[in-house]
């Protein structure tokens, strides 16, 4: 993705961009007031959300179950299930199949998944052209450039910039305006030249029921319809968490996930499939089961909820920190909240998306408007503890683990606490003018002192008054 | 009643007219107020941060220092340090694998009461007697707002107040960008989510910005005076204390 940043570098770059900043700003609101206007509608969305937890939880606790009833469903409906521990063994699978096929080219559907796992560069260097259907998707890779947001991956650039990158890239648009149906109508006679020709379909699933094989696919722009349908092989690439136990239970996330994530009551398209069915749609259907570092994190009681999320990005829209910063500042597939507690898991706690569970204010926006209920700041509180007991890693700063381990033992200690203030007042008295300490400090204050002013102790502590009166 | 201050370590060293006013409003009330010195800090800022094991013995030492209060009430100006008890205590002591704490921790947590909370939810009063003749914008803290669901008890008590001037503030919800640790941590997006919220604050005309955490009012007040801006932040109690 973007490197081996940690968030608070990658976020400085990002917010030293003012288009970006408006054009997030102007996207999340848009969204997130659709958003709180369809959730209103339903009266018992509590319930609702309820429902939807529970429904994750208990697929988790017995997820191998579930897992071995869709692959024989699947197998049983004449598709084929593949198993992928991690990345390179998904990819491979994936270009196999496509060489089995005979094809050089594939068309697909926006996935979070394929993205994961680096899916279009691994094709790549084995001689295969991926393309993304999706019109933001489109977007994305026409620039070289990669996802933002998980439901609006292009959310960063505004339709100035589109139009300008379709008249650079795009065959017969040079003279496309930047008006969202000439855009969008430049793409459509670009797509369609693909899906005609393409003999291998690609696609990710938002749902997997265990109890008849039936994928599912949701979206608002019909291009994964043709890709699920057009093409004579179909790949579909899922993690293992997106498996649920029967149809019922997709009843209940096909309520929460379009009003969460579009704003809408219904997305307009629904792709459900189930197998391969003779003269109807694709003759050959493989399902690969991506684990890629999920069973380690189921291994977290805690930790785990992370894997509940249906991907609606309702989280996105509502938080302040991704709003300012972008989804490029999370250097994963997974930006937001979400990411930051999906993301450092995914890759073992290891490296510098150990940074993200600290991309937060702990507001709790985000908690509240998940549609099954995921306790964010909780996890990412709890990630952040595993992060510091993991100690040697330099994930931590070793000045932050000493003045903590101090602060510790100051208050454990009504006498030490009190000769601390003591301390501080003496030592802010130089430093102070008119009650406050507008000097830049040095050390772990540099970070606060950069913008805000410190007010400086007062006189007489609270404790110091109450004994006195 | 007799009513036990919860005076956050922050409030007691940096801003102790919080605690005063706070002993000023419970007892025009007619409550009997109590301090146990032994109390120095919550442990959020540890907890929050990550350094989840040495937090343990503030949570001890919080334990300690109000088992032997007698008091009905456990009242604390801040809405953090209050959820950062109600929200966290009984998981970090049931952690320690103390059955102790945890006994007592099971015991204290329903009894701490975040101030407006405990006015307004335990006591039914909304108007405390106070008189503030001016302009003042109310910012809703995060923790307040979204963990303790104080709901509108602090603009009840603020409404009540006599000659006061109560403007909306906009987009009033938006996290002020404090977060403890995170507005060093990350400084950046934390400074440019507090200009965001100042130029919300500044356009209401207001002369005071009022919320029930003085560590969110540090951060606004810390950005207002570095603009010479010449808002003021006060915490609530501080306006509930005002006659």
């Amino acid at each position: 993705m973007n490197g081996p940043r940690r968030f608070p570098e990658a976020a400085r770059e990002a917010l030293g961009d003012s288009q970006l900043r408006a054009n997030l700003r102007r996207a999340t609101h848009t969204i997130r007031d659709r958003r709180a206007a369809v959730v209103a509608e339903i009266g018992e969305w509590e319930a609702l959300r309820e429902a939807g937890r529970a429904i994750k939880e208990a697929t988790m606790r017995h997820l191998d179950v579930h897992l071995e009833a869709l692959e024989r469903s699947v197998t049983d409906r004449g598709g084929v299930v593949h198993w992928a521990r991690d990345a390179a063994e998904a990819n491979a699978t994936v270009a196999r199949l496509v060489h089995e096929a005979g094809a050089r080219e594939v068309v697909k559907v926006k996935s979070l998944a394929t993205d994961e796992i680096g899916l279009n560069d691994a094709l790549a260097a084995e001689g295969i052209t991926a393309h993304e259907t999706d019109l933001a998707e489109l977007i994305v890779q026409l620039a070289h450039d990669t996802p933002s947001h998980i439901l609006v991956p292009a959310i960063h650039r505004n339709r100035a910039e589109i139009a300008a990158l379709f008249r650079r890239t795009l065959p017969g648009a040079q003279g496309v305006s930047d008006e969202p149906a000439a855009l969008a109508e430049a793409a459509r006679r670009f797509l369609r030249e693909r899906f005609l020709g393409a003999r291998v379909g690609v696609s990710g699933a938002n749902f997997a029921v265990a109890q008849t094989g039936t994928v599912c696919v949701v979206e608002s722009e019909g291009n994964g319809r043709m890709c699920t349908t057009l093409p004579e092989v179909l790949i579909t690439v899922m993690g293992i968490e997106k498996v649920i136990p029967s149809l019922a239970d997709l009843g209940v996330m096909l309520q929460l996930l379009p009003r969460s994530s579009t704003g809408e009551r219904m997305n307009p398209y629904t792709s459900l499939w189930t197998g391969v069915a003779p003269d109807d749609g694709p003759q050959a259907f493989h399902l690969v089961l991506l684990d890629n570092g999920r069973t380690d994190v189921l291994a977290d009681a805690t930790g785990r909820q992370a894997l509940h999320c249906i991907r609606c990005s309702a989280c996105l829209n509502v938080c302040p920190v991704y709003e300012r910063t972008g989804g490029h500042a999370y250097g994963d597939t997974y930006p937001g909240p979400i990411g930051a507690i999906l993301a450092p898991q995914l890759h073992g706690m290891r490296g510098p998306t150990t940074s993200l569970p600290w991309a937060s204010t702990l507001c709790g926006a985000c908690a509240d408007v998940c549609p099954v209920g995921i306790d964010i700041p909780g996890v990412l509180i709890h990630l952040r503890g595993r992060v510091v007991a993991q100690a040697a890693r330099g994930d931590v700063p070793a000045g932050e683990r000493l003045g903590m381990e101090a602060m510790a033992r100051v208050f454990s200690s009504r006498r030490r606490y009190e000769a601390a203030q003591r301390l501080a007042r003496a030592g802010a008295r130089p430093l102070a003018r008119g009650g406050r300490i507008e000097h830049r400090l040095p050390g772990p204050l540099a970070g606060w002192t950069m913008s805000r002013d410190l007010p400086a102790p007062p006189a007489q502590t609270f404790r110091e008054w109450w004994r006195a009166r | 009643m007799r009513v036990a201050l919860f005076i956050t370590c922050l409030a007691d060293t940096l801003f102790p007219e919080v605690g005063r006013a706070t002993v000023t409003v419970l007892e025009r009330l007619g409550h009997e107020v109590v301090f146990p010195e032994e109390q120095t800090c919550c442990g959020q800022m540890h907890a929050n941060t990550g350094y989840r094991a040495e937090s343990v013995p503030l949570v001890r030492r919080f334990a300690r220092a109000f088992e032997g209060a007698g008091a009905d009430a456990i009242v604390c100006p801040s809405g953090s340090c209050t959820a950062m008890v109600r929200d966290q205590y009984a998981g970090l002591a049931a952690a320690s694998g103390d059955a102790g704490l945890e006994a007592s921790v099971t015991a204290l947590v329903p009894r701490v009461f975040e101030l407006s909370q405990f006015l307004v939810g335990e006591l039914g009063v909304e108007d405390v007697g106070a008189a503030f003749p001016h302009r003042v914008t109310y910012h809703p803290t995060c923790h307040s707002l979204r963990l303790l669901r104080v709901g509108d008890a602090p603009l009840r008590l603020l409404r009540a107040v006599r000659g006061i001037d109560l403007v909306e503030l906009g987009e009033a919800e938006a996290c002020c960008g404090f977060g403890g640790t995170f507005a060093v941590k990350n400084a950046d997006t934390s400074t440019a989510m507090l200009t965001d919220k100042l130029q919300h604050v500044l356009a209401t005309g207001a002369e005071v910005c009022t919320a029930a955490d003085s560590s969110c009012l540090m951060h606004l007040g810390g950005g207002l005076s570095r603009r010479r801006a010449g808002v003021r932040t006060m915490h609530l109690a501080e306006i509930l204390a005002a006659t």
